[in-house]
């Protein structure tokens, strides 16, 4: 586990029936998959159809109420620090004190004992994956100072720096602009090629389609997985979104009543 | 000169009080941070008033304001944990509470007292030229306690008050830390009230850290900037009460104040904030 080159064993996820929810209603019913090891998952669904929830059960931020998660086919919480996730950005405290160094190397703090300071080598697998995301420059800057595609692309540095075996991303694609969404695809695929386990939410149909491995269509309870062309069938898309989704000339748009934020 | 530097300094509860207010006016600013970067300035505040009835117990009794301001914070500060955990009801509702029962309490105790304004004023406003001996002593080894804590727990504090997400996912004691800074704040507050008073404790709290984030970009220095900001308002406050004859806690948060005030007009993020 302590060697460097553990970004070469994948993860195998299986989620088996399982159920969660806030306050005694339930988000998600009866969710069974299992992702074998080193494939690209694009989880998609309208909104409040569980993504993000279904997310917090993966990274154990929210317990569930029955099933089973395992990675390597053991439970959810034997392995410290082989799943990386990438919160969406609206959640972090952008005013917070900190320069896009530290927060790379908090990425490498699951490996240190409680007193001890990061290494030099934990800065050095820092500044080389902010170079893997084209912002070794920005070593040094405040967080504040980002505009946000760069904000991504610090936390997309720090799950490289956590060498993962499962990286989760929440929604990368939404409120960035497009060079940031091209980085971070192209990051996921590399991540993909050394077969390290990705998983992502996405509004983007179109990026799910053609740019992953598997889709999870998921509206609370499964709806469709397996391979796009598998999932992305008229019945699927009906009864995921209703008359939400059009297809037009082999795109596919989904009418959202809650448009993703701006861009900045 | 040099005299009027040097002539408080005459007087052995001056002495005590410099350095009383000195110890303080650092563990207030660094523990400040925290509270600052976290948003626990409500929390501070309402902890600061809630130690009334462990003061107005061990007043009753004859034993010691600190010791039982001590029990009474340790107390709150678990009970507002407890309300609040699990999402039962929001934390600042739990505080809202508890605190204003935690005074009321207090208010009722004391008020059973004939004579008992003198040492009201002095909970409320702080008596920094009646620390004794023994208060010096104990505040000093809580400073040093919290700071210890401060310092043990520097990477883990940093990761809960930035990503608690990630926190939860490199299995750190999330709630266990989240108690542990409840009670540093607890204590804090504690020997704040000696300086300061209950009253405005959250002042020191809140002010000097403020005005360190306002000035700094990472987290160590802000820590340190805070330290000498709470240093310098507590020494130079004092001076201020002792030549002009004003409450010392007043003295204190004023200057402490006027630093902040300075820090927000020159600040380089405030400028870097408003345009994003």
């Amino acid at each position: 586990m302590k060697s460097m080159d553990n970004l070469t064993i994948s993860a195998q996820l299986d989620v088996e029936n399982i159920e969660a929810g806030y306050n005694g209603e339930s988000v998600l019913q009866k969710i069974s998959f299992s992702v074998p090891a080193g494939q690209s998952l694009a989880v998609v669904g309208p909104n409040g159809a569980g993504k993000s929830t279904l997310f917090k059960v993966l990274v154990g931020l929210l317990p569930i109420r029955a099933g089973t998660v395992q990675i390597h086919g053991k439970p959810l919480g034997y392995h410290m620090d082989c799943i990386a996730y990438v919160p969406q950005r609206e959640v972090i405290d952008w005013k917070f004190p900190v320069t896009v160094m530290d927060v790379v190397v908090m990425g490498r703090y699951g490996k240190l004992k409680w007193l001890q300071k990061p290494r030099k080598e934990d800065f050095d697998i820092a500044l080389h994956s902010l170079e893997q995301m084209g912002i070794g420059d920005l070593a040094k800057n405040s967080i504040v100072d980002l505009s946000g595609g760069q904000q991504q692309r610090v936390f997309l540095a720090r799950a490289l720096a956590q060498k993962p075996h499962i990286l989760i991303m929440d929604e990368p694609f939404t409120g960035v602009d497009a060079s940031t969404q091209e980085t971070t695809m192209n990051l996921l695929e590399e991540l993909h090629q050394k077969g390290v386990t990705t998983i992502v939410s996405t509004h983007d149909l179109n990026m799910a389609a053609t740019r992953f491995s598997q889709v999870l269509l998921i509206n609370r309870k499964i709806i469709a997985y397996g391979k796009p062309d598998e999932v992305f069938t008229p019945e699927n898309l009906q009864i995921g979104f209703g008359g939400q989704v059009l297809s037009m000339h082999g795109v596919m748009v989904v009418d959202e009543c809650c448009p993703p934020d701006d861009l900045r | 000169m040099i005299e009027f530097i040097t002539s408080p300094f005459t007087y052995s509860f001056m002495q005590r009080g410099f350095l009383a207010a000195l110890l303080v006016g650092v563990l207030c600013s660094v523990v400040g941070v925290y509270i600052v970067l976290r948003g626990m300035a409500f929390l501070g505040d309402a902890l600061a008033h809630a130690i009334l009835p462990g003061v107005a117990i061990a007043y009753l009794l004859g034993g010691n304001l600190i010791l039982g301001a001590f029990v009474a914070a340790i107390a709150v500060a678990i009970g507002i944990g407890f309300f609040s955990s699990e999402g039962t009801i929001k934390e600042d509702t739990a505080i809202g509470i508890l605190f204003s029962a935690a005074f009321a309490l207090g208010v009722a105790l004391i008020s059973s007292i004939r004579t008992y304004a003198v040492d009201l004023s002095h909970i409320l406003f702080g008596n920094v030229l009646g620390v004794s001996e023994k208060d010096l002593i104990f505040t000093a080894v809580l400073t040093i306690i919290i700071l210890l804590i401060v310092a043990v727990n520097y990477k883990q504090f940093m990761v809960i008050s930035f990503d608690p997400i990630l926190a939860t996912m490199m299995r750190l004691p999330v709630q266990f830390l989240h108690y542990l800074m409840l009670v540093m704040l607890g204590l804090t507050v504690v020997v704040s009230i000696q300086t300061v008073g209950v009253g405005l404790a959250a002042a020191m709290l809140v002010t000097p850290a403020a005005s360190a984030y306002l000035l700094t970009r990472r987290l160590p220095s802000m820590m340190i900037v805070s330290a000498i900001i709470g240093a310098i308002s507590s020494v130079v406050g004092l001076y201020i009460s002792y030549y002009i004859n004003i409450a010392s806690g007043s003295a204190i948060v004023l200057t402490a104040t006027l630093i902040f005030l300075l820090a927000f007009a020159f600040s380089p993020r405030r400028s870097k904030i408003t345009h994003s």
